[in-house]
């Protein structure tokens, strides 16, 4: 049984203690792209309902101990984890990216930026693979200018990893200048590869540092974040309509 | 007992916050500080505990929490009180 074409998806976003994007995700998917949008605690067990998750950003936990190391313990991961295994879309954005990379989603981990700043300033990413369910709706190479906020953005991953996500396409977006070489001088964070997100192997969870819900409607005068979510809804209509 | 628990980046993996600390270390005339890595110290208190289990469930928190075995090595020592 599949939704209908003009059926509202069911877009699940966890609220962990400290998170703070939470109801700006909720305003997209709602207000902004006329989903329904549900907010569920991370003590809660099932996503039961849901067409895809949404971890978003803020300060789970008060980022003690690594950020996301804690809430990846949290009740609801695991019915996250049961819901990615069955191919449900996962998005992770910034401290959402930290928790799926905690809790082993996606490969690698989060260093502290390389000039120990807490950085919130808009960068400019280049979309290195537009064939995901989070980025078709862009054109492959698309400069896009995302804003993000963060102190710990400092992707690493060991040779043999980085290599894996080189050869399979897993890096999605790498953070660049306007005109999209990826420098050194265009890393805000010194993040290995200039990496600013990556998804798992299957290709049903994205995380990504910068915040595409704060620059996804008019009235920010920068609507590149619509995209991630236009893809995302998108993907999941083709689905579930084709299984009606 | 108790354990004394020491989590430090692996190394080759860049620790901005001991770069900092270094830095400031040479500024101040310690012209002899080449390097200084920046870690994590945990005591955890033991209850009842022969040292043996101590000893394995320290590993296994570590490995599960207290440290992310993709950028940090861990140490330990076990103090009888």
């Amino acid at each position: 049984m599949g939704k209908k074409r003009h059926d509202p998806l069911n877009i699940g976003i966890i609220v962990f203690p400290g998170s703070n994007c939470d109801r700006d995700c909720a305003h997209v998917v709602s207000e902004v792209m006329g989903h329904a949008a549900h907010l569920i605690w991370h003590q809660e067990r099932t996503v039961q309902g849901m067409d895809a998750i949404i971890l978003p950003g803020g300060f789970s936990y008060g980022d003690y101990l690594r950020t996301g190391s804690i809430a990846r313990f949290s009740p609801i991961m695991e019915a996250i984890l049961e819901f990615s295994n069955q191919g449900g879309l996962v998005l992770g954005i910034c401290n959402g990216f930290q928790i799926l990379l905690e809790a082993g989603f996606l490969p690698g981990a989060m260093l502290r930026n390389t000039d120990l700043s807490f950085i919130c300033e808009d960068t400019y990413v280049r979309v290195e693979n537009a064939a995901t369910p989070f980025t078709h709706t862009c054109k492959p190479g698309q400069i896009l200018k995302l804003p993000i906020a963060h102190a710990e953005g400092n992707y690493y991953a060991d040779p043999v990893t980085l290599s894996a996500l080189q050869a399979t396409a897993q890096i999605v977006f790498r953070y660049c200048d306007k005109d999209g070489h990826a420098t050194t001088t265009s890393n805000p964070n010194g993040s290995i590869d200039n990496i600013a997100g990556i998804r798992n192997a299957q290709g049903n969870v994205l995380g990504i540092m910068p915040h595409p819900e704060r620059c996804a409607e008019e009235i920010f005068r920068n609507q590149n974040g619509h995209l991630i979510f236009e893809s995302m809804l998108i993907s999941l209509l083709g689905k579930t309509s084709l299984a009606v | 007992m108790k354990a004394k628990i020491y989590i430090t980046l692996k190394n080759g993996i860049h620790d901005p916050q001991g770069r900092a600390v270094q830095q400031s270390l040479n500024m101040l005339g310690f012209d002899a500080v080449q390097d200084v890595r920046m870690g994590k110290f945990l005591e955890v208190d033991f209850q009842d505990t022969e040292k043996e289990s101590a000893e394995s469930s320290i590993k296994n928190m570590c490995q599960k929490l207290l440290a992310n075995t993709v950028i940090e090595d861990f140490r330990y020592e076990i103090v009888e009180t």
